[in-house]
């Protein structure tokens, strides 16, 4: 554990992780993550989209060992803690961990704030109680909480002050890793709003490096500096945050971004695409690419080969036969606009006279 | 989308006008008040959207509507003209014959409206059966086309089913469904997608859209997310703690919001092209019901606040939009997407 402090790998690396559920022998196994590679860098916050059942979730319960991958490995640092013993790995866990999406199922009722969140001190028996006390009001004070909270019941505080005492909660034993699950999904707008800056500040204050889960597109875009996308247990792309929002590679997140409503100054309708159908079933997954069934551009080729995954910009990863193609499209549709109207004639004959 | 450009809030051509409602509910304490002087219409084949946080009273604004409240621990006041009829007058027997009728209403959560111990068809005939003097066959034949209406792929089938057995996007279906089959005049929608993935979502919302516009149903239209109205409402109203803050064309509004409430929620909207750690937000929230300010509602959360705030704001004419600020004219609001 020392070398954390000096090493330079990635907090956390995932290589060719599957998570399995169910079982093979009847028939119901459903691979929810499959064979999954990417690194989290120190400091980074990596963001990871996808829509239900795309195993997001499983993916960061995987990454913080809530669950045993059935393939693959995952490093935290240059530690595999699944080769741990149970006493190691729960002294190793305290540096990893995960905030979800209900805080309303995160806390005890019975229990005041301050004791939740001291708990995981009391756990890890760090301090005296004193000690303890005093470092639950500095982090509760971190979070923007005001001390006067902190001997109520969670179900006196409303939906924000309770994911902040959770956030505080998740921070007090100092992980080098969070996995934040869906955390601002529950939120209203303006709330949501205070929670990204809140994260934003801390991940600064404190050189925090965070896994940011979310089916938002836009939360996601925000927060990260790279961003993953799932569907079907498989990432599909990644790479830089903005790039991928911006001039996406893959025709599920060009049809994940166009699905998002947007807004803009002259109320101006944007065309969207919209996918058809929904996730298939996960016991009786498509052939080939996973996507084919509900893809705007499938061909022939979809259906019978998987696309492999590779890097067609530094830093940008794709999965899709068709990457090439709509990189040149999205680089058709950057050029100035005189050249714009060359493209026009070409893609329709006729409009132009 | 055009037919709103000339829009005046003119209520005789409306098809629901709503003046000055109050609302008071009791619970333990005593009677409180959640809806405080709301006024709005809503034209035929009008697209309404209303936005506002938790806590607004948009959904209890479309409860009072349908009359949905429990009689005893509710009271309501002013007036909620539609067809002519003063519903918060209506009684019972009255109301009946207008929910699922003329009115329908589609909620978040479906699997809370349908009910788990009947097939998804039994319950589309049931609301025929109860407002059409039709057979049994007949309202099946029906409610099977209705099911096909709505996109799913084996009307006949799924009209066997029980809710349980379908997924949340076909549930939401089934619901749209359920609602627009007696092609009602109006249709109120609360937060129909929000529980949905968001290719889910924008298959549910050009459905729905597509669906009002061939009913010729007008749709009150009621949630959080204000890029779903900015895609697909002519006029939206934006509520605040009980009351209606801000009214008018959407386009309008959007580009130019007048009520700092409406300016700081179209700003909160994460943008990747925004810097981290920058978004605005809006400090504190919405005041209890018990606690309500005395003067502007919004005036403790509001960065352009002023002494004169502190007395209650009234609503403000602003051309064809209703502002309720006194400081409409001189304030330099964010404009979004600019």
């Amino acid at each position: 554990m020392t070398s954390a402090l000096t090493s330079t790998r990635p907090a956390v690396t995932v290589d060719g992780v599957s998570v399995t559920f169910g079982n093979a022998k009847r028939g119901t196994a459903v691979r929810a993550v499959d064979g999954v590679s990417f690194n989290v860098e120190k400091g980074e916050i990596f963001g990871v989209i996808g829509e239900s059942g795309s195993g997001k979730s499983t993916l960061g319960r995987a990454m913080v060992c809530l669950l045993t991958p059935s393939g693959g490995t995952i490093l935290h640092d240059d530690v595999n803690p699944f080769t741990l013993t149970r006493r190691e790995l729960n002294r190793h866990r305290r540096k990893y961990q995960i905030v979800s999406q209900d805080p309303n199922a995160a806390f005890d009722p019975r229990m005041t704030i301050l004791q939740s969140v001291m708990e995981p001190l009391n756990i890890a028996g760090e301090g005296t109680r004193a000690e303890r006390r005093a470092r639950a009001f500095a982090m509760l004070d971190r979070v923007a909480l005001s001390p006067e909270l902190a001997n109520r019941y969670p179900h006196e505080l409303s939906g924000g002050q309770k994911q902040r005492a959770n956030i505080a909660r998740a921070l007090m034993l100092e992980p080098n890793v969070i996995v934040c699950d869906e955390v601002v999904a529950a939120l209203d707008v303006s709330i949501q709003a205070d929670m990204l800056n809140l994260f934003d500040r801390l991940q600064k204050e404190l050189g925090l490096t965070y896994v940011f889960i979310s089916h938002d597109l836009r939360v996601v875009s925000h927060i990260s500096d790279r961003v993953a996308v799932m569907y079907f247990g498989k990432i599909v792309e990644f790479g830089p945050a903005r790039e991928v929002i911006e001039t996406p590679l893959h025709p599920y997140t060009e049809a994940l971004r166009s699905a998002e409503p947007e807004i803009t100054a002259l109320g101006e309708a944007r065309k969207r695409i919209i996918l058809q159908g929904e996730i298939p079933s996960a016991i009786n997954p498509p052939s080939g690419c996973r996507f084919h069934t509900r893809c705007p551009r499938m061909r022939d080729i979809c259906r019978a080969q998987e696309p492999e995954q590779r890097e067609l910009l530094p830093g940008r990863h794709v999965a899709c036969h068709f990457a090439e193609e709509m990189l040149r499209e999205s680089a058709a549709e950057h050029v100035g606009l005189t050249d714009r109207s060359v493209v026009a004639t070409t893609t329709a004959p006729g409009v132009l006279t | 989308m055009n037919q709103l450009a000339g829009a005046t809030t003119n209520g005789q051509e409306s098809l629901l006008d709503i003046q000055n409602l109050t609302l008071s509910l009791r619970d333990q304490n005593g009677w409180v008040e959640v809806l405080n002087n709301v006024s709005f219409s809503v034209k035929p084949r009008e697209i309404l959207g209303v936005v506002g946080e938790s806590g607004c009273g948009k959904s209890m604004t479309a409860l009072s509507i349908l009359r949905l409240l429990p009689p005893r621990d509710s009271r309501l006041g002013g007036r909620i003209m539609f067809n002519g009829q003063n519903l918060v007058d209506n009684t019972e027997s009255q109301m009946s014959r207008v929910r699922g009728r003329h009115i329908s209403m589609i909620f978040q959560e479906p699997m809370s409206a349908l009910d788990p111990v009947f097939t998804v068809g039994h319950q589309i005939e049931e609301t025929l059966m109860r407002h059409f003097r039709i057979s049994k066959k007949e309202a099946r034949e029906r409610a099977v086309a209705a099911l096909d209406s709505v996109g799913i792929a084996s009307p006949r089938h799924v009209a066997d089913r029980y809710p349980m057995s379908l997924s949340g996007g076909m549930r939401q279906r089934v619901m749209i469904a359920m609602a627009l089959v007696c092609e009602p005049q109006l249709l109120i929608a609360d937060e129909p997608t929000t529980a949905l993935d968001v290719t889910i979502q924008a298959q549910i919302m050009d459905l729905l859209l597509d669906l009002a516009d061939r009913t010729g149903t007008a749709i009150m239209f009621i949630t959080h997310n204000l890029g779903l109205v900015a895609q697909s409402c002519h006029r939206m109203i934006t509520m605040y703690a009980g009351q209606v803050v801000e009214s008018g064309n959407v386009r309008e509004v959007i580009a130019n919001p007048r009520h700092p409430y409406t300016a700081g929620l179209l700003s909160s909207i994460p943008d990747s092209r925004r810097a981290r750690g920058t978004l605005p937000s809006i400090p504190g929230r919405v005041p209890s019901l018990r606690a309500m300010p005395q003067g502007c509602r919004f005036g403790p959360r509001c960065s352009h606040a002023v002494p004169a705030c502190e007395q209650p704001q009234r609503i403000e004419l602003a051309g064809h939009r209703e502002v309720r600020c006194h400081r409409w004219e001189e304030l330099q609001l964010e404009r979004v997407g600019a």
